[in-house]
């Protein structure tokens, strides 16, 4: 072994077997885990675990709480996702134009719900969406609408998260946004202007083609994140009305921590990495063909 | 560097001067549920007068949370000296070896009165012959009706069996007397369970290893339950689909309504005045009339003592201590919580009130429900195939099916425990 | 449309889109100053009209929100300051030294980037059980003490560190720890600061490890704390927005200050992919 090599394995020591210990083995422990039955019995005497193969898989195929929590999971993701994208889209469209003045001001305003603390906003809009004087059914009932009993409603309950994750989230893809505007050369437009291209038209074969490769970035980013939703009903609804909240890691959280079905909660939580994989992927290949 | 040792010993000026001066007393860890561990603290200083050298903790755990939380502590080994814990979930915490045996404590307790207690709701306690357990407070279904619309119908105390049951919201509904009969939410599991203890049904065999829910005690109830919804007495609606239960209480759309202790105040704080006098409670209607009352589920918190604990000898004085018959009418008075101990009840704040007096009655025939880990699980299932016979999406043998095959599934491993035993 | 129309339009736009971003922010600082259930009278009160400490005093005196202060500030100074330096070892590695295999260990790392966390959650639970962890403030912090992400932050940031300067500090004897602490180190400071920044930040928000590993009060981090307040206090909507302010104000008023350093890690993370 040469020094540099030497040199290389005590850097590296401490991050890999810390990375190696509490994440890439727990990750296939975890795997491990989905094939037994790993439950309260186990906590209170160790023989009582079972090599029970893909028998947790099959029973959750099999109950409607899962289907239930990943439909939701899903409606989250594919409503949330898209809304993010265009808000944020058109927040950064809208920062970047040429005639923007204070473009740093409202770039960090815009961005400010990025870093505020998650479980503390929920708290904040529980309230904002309570249905007697909460301030969103208020502005409503000056235009005539409502009241919505945002949270308690099953139709509305996720809706109102989803307005809370936008909120949160679309200032962290505008900056992505930016950036993937400020790359696109400024001749493509003064070349489509020549050829007597609109706003929109601009907009539609230059803008759109070029920010491609953010598209596909912002695309997995927010799609990932927001499969994994879990405090925003954990603080707001405790997956509640009518299981209308309940998220897959909410799920996982509850069957794991709550009843302590161990085996059962990491069946869970492995078909969620299966489904954030198989969106990556979805993404990747869509974005090719484009 | 030196800023960073600086802001080091800044932090730990903060931490001793947070944790505060050191006491020399015993300390002892409480954790307590919701309300009632922001009221205990109220009664904490007679306690420490009593024992001076005992100096009690209270951390106070929101019900939503508390279970996961009493179970991790358990898992990290960090479980407080004593806690309250709702009395059904003492099977699970048997079944991890958490808690602390009890029996030769309470025999040999001058101030927790064995014989002084409900005896269902001591039953709770008690998993496998050993008590795990002293209740605290307790917690059951009875019948809240407009008095009223019942006396209109012929029944103005209230219907005291099945067939008046029946008799009664028949002719409310066919007298119009109001919109529907009776009030049970399609996603509460309770009414099922009270209906199929009334009518004798055990829930779980005998061993607590399969369902009990095709033979006949508990399919009679559940066809008598979705009977209710089929003619019309009861509408197929879960809790959050109704507004105010209160108002419309009130304006007539339901007369009957099985609900507990925690709604007497509710009912007498949120009805309009207009409505004093006119709505009462009874105990559960029994099966017939070779039956005082139905029987009604054991529920209710209870106070334990984890196996873990350094100050059990402490954590048992304060056992006693709030289990002491003044102790158990200080904490009504201070939550509305039902004492556990018939002597309190001579209390004349529980004695006079008009509406207590049915709770009491009830909680001579309250049964606990199955003591498996399993059962809050089952139970979900309970309400989940009972709102869609009830909502007719499925047909009560499918249902119980179902509910059959699901309680085995859950209790699949209890079975291949007890096996492995033998 | 003329182009001072235009802007008027474009700005009036905006401006409509940071009030009703900024709304919720203003409400949360606004009710905390509110007396008891001032909140929730009708007609509502936006701004308080006799504001108070009290919510705070409240918070502090009798609810100890101070110690959740103190968990959350330890937790997350010490995540950071691991992070940074165990994240910037490696990424030197990665980026400056040549040893077999660095490739396909590298990519090997990569793929952690798309494993939900939560996968393994559960056996970290138990094996922070095994080593007596659980409910202690290093078992909350051992799991961020070094991040792929970081890793990767630092690993492309050290690319562009022209190779020659090192080399020449090699011929002059220096030992790789002199190089990395004394010419490494001190060139990356932007991308360090950038990571810390970022580090504090995610930790000081992190909810559901926090929420699994602290069973007990005396070791919850502030959002751990305000979820369990707010279970109790559901009425208590100016407490609970006091409460709420403790715990986002901080780390807003930091992404003020730093955010030139912020924003830098989110680009660098999303230029690659």
């Amino acid at each position: 072994m040469n020094a540099e090599t030497r040199a290389a394995l005590l850097f590296l020591a401490p991050a890999m077997l810390l990375i190696g210990i509490f994440f890439f083995a727990p990750v296939i422990a975890g795997f491990a885990l989905s094939l037994t039955d790993f439950d309260l019995y186990t906590i209170g005497d160790i023989h009582n675990l079972r090599f029970i193969a893909l028998r947790n898989y099959r029973e959750l195929l099999g109950s409607s709480i899962f289907w239930t929590a990943f439909g939701n999971t899903l409606y989250f993701a594919l409503v949330g996702g898209p809304l993010t994208v265009i808000v944020s889209l058109g927040a950064a469209l809208l920062v970047n134009t040429r005639l923007t003045r204070y473009k740093a001001f409202f770039r960090t305003v815009y961005f400010a719900p990025v870093v505020t603390t998650l479980v503390a906003v929920s708290i904040v809009f529980k309230y904002l969406y309570h249905p007697r004087f909460g301030v969103v059914n208020r502005a409503l009932g000056h235009i005539g609408l409502g009241p919505v009993d945002w949270l308690g409603d099953p139709r509305f309950a996720m809706l109102s998260i989803i307005i809370l994750a936008v909120w949160k989230g679309f200032g962290y893809t505008m900056i992505i946004f930016i950036a993937g505007l400020q790359n696109i050369p400024e001749e493509l437009y003064e070349a489509a202007k020549i050829d007597g291209a609109g706003p929109w038209g601009r907009f539609r074969h230059v803008t759109v083609p070029m920010l491609g490769p953010t598209f596909l970035f912002v695309g997995i980013v927010v799609a990932i994140g927001q499969l994994q939703i879990f405090a925003e009903p954990y603080v707001m609804t405790m997956g509640g009305p009518l299981n209308r909240t309940v998220t897959a890691v909410m799920l996982m959280y509850q069957q794991g921590f709550k009843w302590w079905r161990m085996g059962y909660a990491a069946a869970v939580a492995f078909i969620l990495f299966l489904v954030i994989g198989a969106a990556t992927l979805v993404q990747m290949r869509f974005q090719e063909k484009r | 560097m030196m800023r960073i040792r600086r802001f080091a010993i800044l932090l730990a000026l903060i931490a001793t001067a947070c944790s505060g001066q050191r006491d020399r007393r015993e300390r002892l860890e409480f954790w307590g549920l919701g309300r009632e561990g922001e009221v205990v603290a109220e009664m904490i200083p007679e306690f420490e007068r009593r024992n001076p050298s005992i100096h009690v903790v209270v951390q106070q755990i929101p019900w939503s949370a508390a279970h996961e939380k009493l179970l991790t502590a358990h898992v990290g080994e960090s479980t407080p000296d004593a806690a309250q814990m709702g009395n059904t979930w003492i099977p699970e915490f048997v079944a991890v070896k958490a808690l602390d045996d009890l029996t030769p404590f309470v025999a040999a307790s001058r101030s927790v009165d064995r014989r002084d207690y409900f005896d269902g709701i001591w039953a709770t306690n008690v998993v496998n012959g050993t008590t795990y357990g002293v209740p605290w407070y307790v917690d059951t279904r009875v019948l809240f009706y407009r008095s009223d619309v019942l006396a209109a119908v012929g029944f103005p105390n209230g219907p005291r069996t099945w067939d008046e049951w029946l008799e009664a919201m028949r002719r409310i509904k066919a007298e119009h007397r109001s919109r529907w009969a009776i009030l049970m939410p399609t996603n509460e599991f309770e009414p099922i369970e009270v209906l199929a203890m009334t009518n004798g049904s055990p829930l779980l065999n005998a061993d607590g290893t399969r369902g009990a829910f095709r033979q006949p005690p508990f399919a009679g109830a559940f066809e008598f339950y979705v009977e209710l919804f089929r003619r019309g007495y009861a509408p197929a609606v879960s809790n959050s689909e109704i507004s105010n239960l209160y108002q419309q209480f009130a304006q007539g759309d339901f007369a009957m309504h099985i609900t507990g202790p925690w709604n007497v105040g509710e009912f007498r704080r949120r009805l309009p005045a207009s409505m004093n006098g006119k709505w009462a409670t009874a105990p559960l209607p029994a099966r017939d009339a070779s039956a005082p009352t139905g029987v009604s589920m054991a529920g209710g918190a209870s106070l334990v003592i984890f196996a873990a604990s350094k100050h059990k000898d402490a954590a048992r004085k304060f056992v006693e201590f709030l289990s002491e018959p003044k102790q158990q009418i200080r904490f009504f008075e201070l939550t509305g919580d039902l004492p556990a101990r018939r002597s309190a009840w001579s209390a004349p704040a529980l004695a006079a009130d008009p509406h207590f007096p049915a709770f009491r009655k009830q909680l001579e025939r309250v049964q606990p429900l199955p003591k498996v880990p399993e059962w809050e699980q089952i139970a979900s299932a309970i309400f989940d195939r009972g709102e869609a016979a009830a909502r007719g999406t499925s047909s009560t043998t499918a249902a119980l099916t179902a509910l059959d095959a699901k309680a085995d599934i859950l209790l699949e491993k209890r079975r291949w425990m007890l096996s492995r035993k033998r | 449309m003329n182009r001072r129309a235009q802007s008027i339009a474009l700005h009036t736009t905006l401006a409509i889109g940071a009030i009703i971003t900024l709304f919720p922010i203003f409400w949360m600082l606004s009710a905390s100053f509110m007396t008891a259930g001032e909140a929730t009278v009708v007609p509502p009160h936006l701004v308080p009209h006799a504001p108070t400490l009290a919510q705070y005093r409240e918070l502090f005196v009798r609810l100890n929100i101070a110690r959740a202060f103190v968990s959350s500030t330890v937790i997350a100074v010490i995540v950071t300051i691991g992070c940074v330096l165990f994240s910037s070892m490696a990424g030197y590695a990665f980026a400056k030294l040549r040893f077999p295999g660095r490739q396909r260990l590298f990519g090997l790392l990569l793929i952690a980037l798309v494993i939900p966390p939560q996968v393994g959650m559960l056996p970290l639970f138990l094996l922070m059980k095994q080593l007596h962890l659980v409910n202690t403030y290093w078992g909350a912090i051992i799991p961020s003490l070094a991040t792929v992400f970081g890793i990767f932050l630092i690993r492309q940031f050290m690319l562009s560190i022209p190779q020659e300067l090192l080399e020449a500090a090699r011929l002059d004897g220096a030992s790789e720890l002199r190089i990395y602490w004394s010419i490494v180190l001190p060139l990356a400071r932007p991308i360090l600061a950038t990571l810390a920044t970022f580090m504090f930040m995610s930790t000081w928000n992190d909810f559901m490890w926090p929420l699994i590993i602290l069973s007990n009060q005396s070791h919850y981090t502030l959002p751990v704390a305000i979820a369990s307040l707010s279970g109790e206090h559901v009425l208590d909507v100016e407490l609970m927005m006091a409460s709420s302010v403790l715990t986002v104000l901080p780390v807003l008023l930091l992404f003020v200050v730093l955010q030139r350093y912020y924003i830098a890690g989110l680009m660098a993370g999303s230029v690659k992919g």
